[in-house]
């Protein structure tokens, strides 16, 4: 396996920054919510975590689309490394959403369809590697997993607009032109787009690296595969 | 304006969010370490014996 290259030990370095820099614009440069209080400044990391969760799901139906025209292995690498990074995001979303819930709904979680439909999409995307983990021929499990990934991809716009089609206590951020979208002072706006972009860039960090792991995982089954022979 | 609450104290929520963010992120981050480390010195072994083998 080749080493890192410069490039990605860069993008390695400046995701560790952003998300120092994103950090302190929440934490300190933003100002406190005058109903809220502190915990409002969870929000800045719930909804960043959220966009690349999202991302990430949609990266893999994007990419079991194109195994399942190309038949290249490389693309179930890219799709497993996509939902397997956006698991990871999304947990955190859900955990912090119920945290922020708790003092201002006065509930840990409520079966709001938001809150369901993003708790069906992380159980669905566990699914996923249980179903991984079911096959053992390589191009039979890229082929059921591309599969579904397809299927189920439709879940995320789903959760997306699941605040918009619906009755639903969660409050609506981006592009609801209505008059329960969440106040934000300039400062605010700077925390949250900043980390948006932050999240964005270690998303693309983590997923260049996990690339490269599925890439020598690949490698090693090759040739236990050939040991056995 | 002159009576407005002050923000309730909600700092521990905050607390517990942001430290829940950062502890699942280090541990998908060793998680990822451990991996690599391990495939790396499988995939020695599996090098080592590939060369020790003589070819069929």
């Amino acid at each position: 396996m080749s080493s890192k290259s410069v490039v990605l030990r860069i993008l390695d370095v400046v995701a560790i920054l952003l998300l120092a820099a994103s950090t302190y614009l929440a934490l300190f440069f933003a100002p406190t919510e005058a109903q809220m209080g502190q915990v409002q400044r969870v929000f800045y990391f719930h909804v960043a975590t959220a966009w690349v969760g999202m991302l990430g799901f949609m990266a893999a139906t994007l990419a079991g689309v194109i195994y399942l025209i190309t038949k290249n292995l490389k693309w179930d690498t890219v799709a497993m490394s996509a939902v397997e990074i956006s698991l990871v995001f999304f947990f955190i979303t859900i955990v912090l959403g119920s945290i922020w819930a708790r003092p201002i709904w006065n509930t840990w979680w409520t079966w709001d369809p938001r809150l369901t439909t993003a708790a069906i999409t992380e159980l669905i995307y566990i699914a996923y590697f249980m179903l991984r983990q079911a096959v053992d021929d390589p191009e039979r499990r890229a082929r059921f997993s591309a599969v579904y990934a397809l299927l189920f991809g439709p879940s995320v716009p789903l959760t997306f607009y699941a605040i918009r089609m619906y009755r639903t206590i969660h409050p609506v951020v981006v592009g609801s032109g209505q008059a329960d979208t969440l106040p934000l002072t300039a400062e605010m706006k700077i925390a949250f787009f900043f980390a948006l972009f932050a999240f964005t860039v270690i998303f693309v960090d983590l997923f260049w690296n996990r690339i490269r792991l599925g890439r020598l995982q690949q490698q090693v089954e090759q040739l236990r595969l050939s040991a056995s022979d | 304006m002159f009576f407005q609450e002050p923000p309730p104290d909600t700092s521990s929520y905050m607390i517990a969010g942001y430290a829940v963010a950062f502890t699942v992120m280090a541990i998908y981050i060793l998680s990822y370490v451990i991996r690599w480390r391990n495939l790396t010195r499988d995939l020695e072994v599996l090098d080592r014996l590939r060369k020790k083998t003589p070819a069929r």
